[in-house]
């Protein structure tokens, strides 16, 4: 199972903008280097990236090979009510992950 | 007879003979040009970029070009009426310039975004910001890599 890993403050006020910040445990094989017998190493890259705030799209990021190993995303977003932040990942060779956070909007 | 030193000499030559090789392809630099080119208009289309709006923040000597902080901040108020809708991020030498592109909207309050590039080689990297009225704002930072990521395949 892919290992991701995500912060979000647990509680906010309401109109508070907020960091999130995001990494997913993926090896970003460009698909550039070769084995020491000459054989190209096939691509598998995260290439897409969504975060939904109870259900509508707040952020979202198309990755490709130059992106780092283990990918770092950080973002900010307005706390608009209390809810599940949902975060999807996907990539090549049926790639999919997911995480959830909960934030409390006083 | 062949002397160690003539021997070594003989080595070295041939060694390097087969680095400059790969590395001397003429038209590497005209490669990666289009290739960075076609990159950005894929994304801007025709649209004229213009300086101004984007600070990109990278540090400007790299130790190690495989994970390379980045943030980006562009100066908008993000409301309803004006916000930044996309951050593409490019670097000039790689193979494949293209790094991400990132979606934001008004619900993001700020314009801000961090994340960790690769970097082959010395050289620009570049932030383009698409606005919601479609205009293009950018900034370009030169850096200095020692350690590059991706060199062993010599570079495209």
């Amino acid at each position: 199972m892919a290992r991701v890993a995500v912060t979000v403050p647990p509680s906010a006020k309401r109109g508070e903008i907020i960091e999130i910040k995001t990494l997913a445990q993926h090896e970003m094989e460009t698909g550039f280097r070769r084995t020491q017998t000459g054989e190209l190493v096939p691509r598998d890259i995260i290439t897409g990236f969504v975060c939904r705030y109870n259900g509508v799209e707040v952020f979202r990021a198309e990755l490709h090979q130059a992106m780092a190993a283990n990918p770092l995303i950080a973002f900010t977003t307005v706390a608009a009510e209390s809810g599940t932040l949902e975060f999807t990942w996907t990539g090549d060779h049926g790639y999919l992950a997911n995480q959830k956070a909960e934030i409390k909007v006083v | 007879m062949t002397t160690r030193r003539q021997f070594l000499a003989l080595a070295c030559g041939t060694l390097a003979a087969g680095e400059l090789r790969a590395q001397l392809d003429p038209n590497i630099q005209a490669k990666r040009k289009a290739a960075l080119e076609a990159a950005i208009s894929k994304v801007v289309g025709d649209a004229p970029v213009r300086p101004g709006k984007v600070k990109l923040d990278v540090p400007p000597l790299i130790d190690n070009g495989n994970t390379v902080p980045i943030t980006v901040t562009v100066e908008s108020p993000m409301t309803e009426a004006i916000y930044v809708k996309a951050i593409p991020l490019f670097t000039e030498k790689n193979p494949q310039p293209y790094v991400l592109t990132a979606h934001l909207g008004p619900r993001a309050g700020r314009a801000t975004l961090s994340t960790r590039a690769r970097i082959a080689d010395t050289g620009r990297v570049i932030a383009i910001a698409e606005l919601s009225d479609g205009s293009f704002w950018s900034d370009a930072v030169s850096v200095v890599v020692t350690l590059s990521a991706c060199l062993e395949d010599g570079l495209i």
